[in-house]
């Protein structure tokens, strides 16, 4: 019976995007619209320019980008949350400040990237790192602050300090929300991404998409908009194998005590 | 030897705080088996924290061997009450017994020579790659157990390590308690609110009276040793004693409600 149930579902899973597919071919195709080009032209355009033409000269630097702002974030997010994890007044004093500039919609900063830092690489990294960081920040505070005490107290009997302490018990009992607040900043790194190359910029994803759209290259720029889907599902599948297995343990004690 | 001598605990301020513990003093002798046994609320888990050095007394001196206590000393060792969060759900059970190892600096070979030897001594020598929450609660506080034997200390403190089991499993639980004081000569002090299990484990038992507390009464045991479920239980020795920790502790129970002070919180 769940046998079945399953098997009918992978089925819908495969089938409803193929139906989708389908139907955006014949509405494409149908139409002479000049927006909507037919579908085989934008796939022909995909491939024409994503397999493998602007994969040095585009896509690496995106990603490359990406990544950068994305590490940076996780890296100081996650230092940063440990110390306001750990001290309570530097905590409240600190959280107004967090929030407000957690609150500031972040294309807004983008004139201030560019005038402060330029309109190289490094502008949009700074970018993409200062958008990402709030979520790892806030998730890992809540995680470190959250610890149970019978944890704490377990490390103080059998002097577990320092290093052993923040490696092996604290990062651990709070990977959970830390996965959660890095789950939250990846599409926000994408996003970023993507307005930052519209914006005085030489390459990159958005770069294309913006300059495609402004000489009129329809089917181009909707290539590059099929390619951003594209990096943001295989982006998320990664990240959702690499939290599986980092919270394996996670996930096992939480259907058990279910 | 374990000293405490004029302990008081107040938590909170002076004027408004609540006094917890009052002018304790009592001794433990190495390799004793000693049972702290009270009213639900009178501080027997402040007097274990004090003891492990989790809390420091408002007044008053502990003394391990004559060496004041003023931080968790590396011959104490602590079971706690709630095993699945004292014990690290994202590492494996041989890990979890390891893992306090790290800092005494032995060589693979000995810290892998204790954690086989203390999991063995509790029956889960088949368990060391299974996580904690994949066993029983019964399994997960043996495990914990196993993690206090191979620390090695002198002294084992055991704040009400049985209080979420079942019947059975306690009972099989007091036994292997008595079974590894004696494989691994350990002082036990083990806190309970359950009268049985205070009798049948000790050496002494320790009745706190209500808050603040204090030793109502500091009662020797005389059982014959090794100790049975059945046989012990049922001698006259055991009723007697049973009925004499009973009678004071409903006594300070009945002047705690007298005098309307609530339960510690937990």
């Amino acid at each position: 019976m769940t046998r079945r149930r399953s098997a009918l579902y992978i089925a819908a899973e495969v089938l409803t995007p193929l139906l989708i597919v389908i139907g955006v071919l014949i509405f494409t195709n149908g139409s002479a619209g000049f927006y909507f080009p037919p579908l085989q032209d934008v796939l022909v355009a995909f491939q024409r320019n994503w397999l493998f033409d602007r994969f040095g000269t585009d896509i690496l630097p995106s990603l490359g980008r990406l990544f950068a702002g994305y590490l940076i974030a996780v890296v100081l997010g996650v230092a940063l949350g440990v110390l306001l994890g750990h001290v309570r007044w530097l905590r409240r004093q600190m959280s107004p400040i967090i929030e407000f500039l957690r609150a500031i919609p972040p294309p807004a900063l983008l004139p201030f990237t560019i005038i402060a830092i330029g309109v190289d690489s490094s502008a949009k990294i700074a970018l993409i790192a200062f958008i990402c960081i709030w979520p790892v920040l806030l998730n890992t505070m809540d995680g470190i602050a959250g610890i149970e005490p019978t944890i704490k107290d377990t490390g103080i009997v059998y002097r577990i300090r320092g290093r052993d302490s923040l490696l092996f018990v604290e990062l651990r009992a709070a990977s959970p929300q830390i996965f959660a607040g890095m789950r939250t900043a990846l599409p926000l790194a994408l996003i970023l991404m993507v307005i930052s190359e519209m914006v005085a910029s030489t390459n990159g994803i958005g770069y294309f998409v913006i300059q495609s759209q402004r000489t009129f290259a329809i089917a181009d720029m909707w290539s590059g908009i099929v390619l951003l889907g594209v990096l943001g599902y295989l982006l998320n599948l990664i990240f959702t194998l690499i939290e599986r297995r980092a919270l394996s343990w996670y996930l096992g004690a939480r259907a058990t005590t279910r | 030897m374990l000293k405490l001598a004029g302990i008081s605990k107040r938590y909170g301020s002076a004027e408004t705080g609540t006094l917890a513990v009052k002018d304790l003093t009592f001794e433990i002798d190495d390799r004793e088996v000693v049972t702290i046994v009270g009213p639900s609320g009178c501080g027997k888990t402040t007097v274990l924290k004090l003891m492990a050095g989790l809390l420091r007394p408002t007044e008053g001196t502990i003394e391990l061997d004559g060496v004041p206590v003023t931080r968790p000393p590396e011959q104490i060792a602590l079971v706690f009450q709630d095993y699945s969060a004292s014990l690290y759900p994202w590492m494996k059970v041989a890990d979890n017994v390891a893992f306090p190892l790290r800092r005494k600096k032995l060589s693979r070979a000995d810290r892998d020579a204790r954690v086989s030897r203390a999991l063995s001594s509790v029956g889960l020598a088949d368990f060391a790659d299974r996580y904690p929450w994949q066993l029983s609660g019964g399994m997960q506080q043996r495990v914990a157990i196993a993690r206090g034997l191979a620390y090695q200390p002198r002294i084992l403190l055991m704040d009400e390590p049985f209080g979420a089991l079942d019947a059975q499993t306690r009972a099989d639980l007091e036994d292997l308690v008595l079974r590894v004081r004696e494989e691994f000569d350990v002082t036990i002090i083990f806190v309970t609110h359950d009268i049985d299990e205070s009798v049948y484990l000790a050496d002494r038992v320790l009745v706190m009276g209500p808050r603040p507390t204090f030793i109502d009464v500091d009662l020797a045991v005389d059982l014959p040793s090794p100790r049975d479920q059945i046989v012990t239980k049922d001698t006259p020795e055991f009723s007697h004693l049973r009925a004499e920790v009973y009678r004071r502790i409903k006594a300070s129970s009945l002047a705690m409600a007298a005098a309307g002070t609530a339960p510690e919180p937990h």
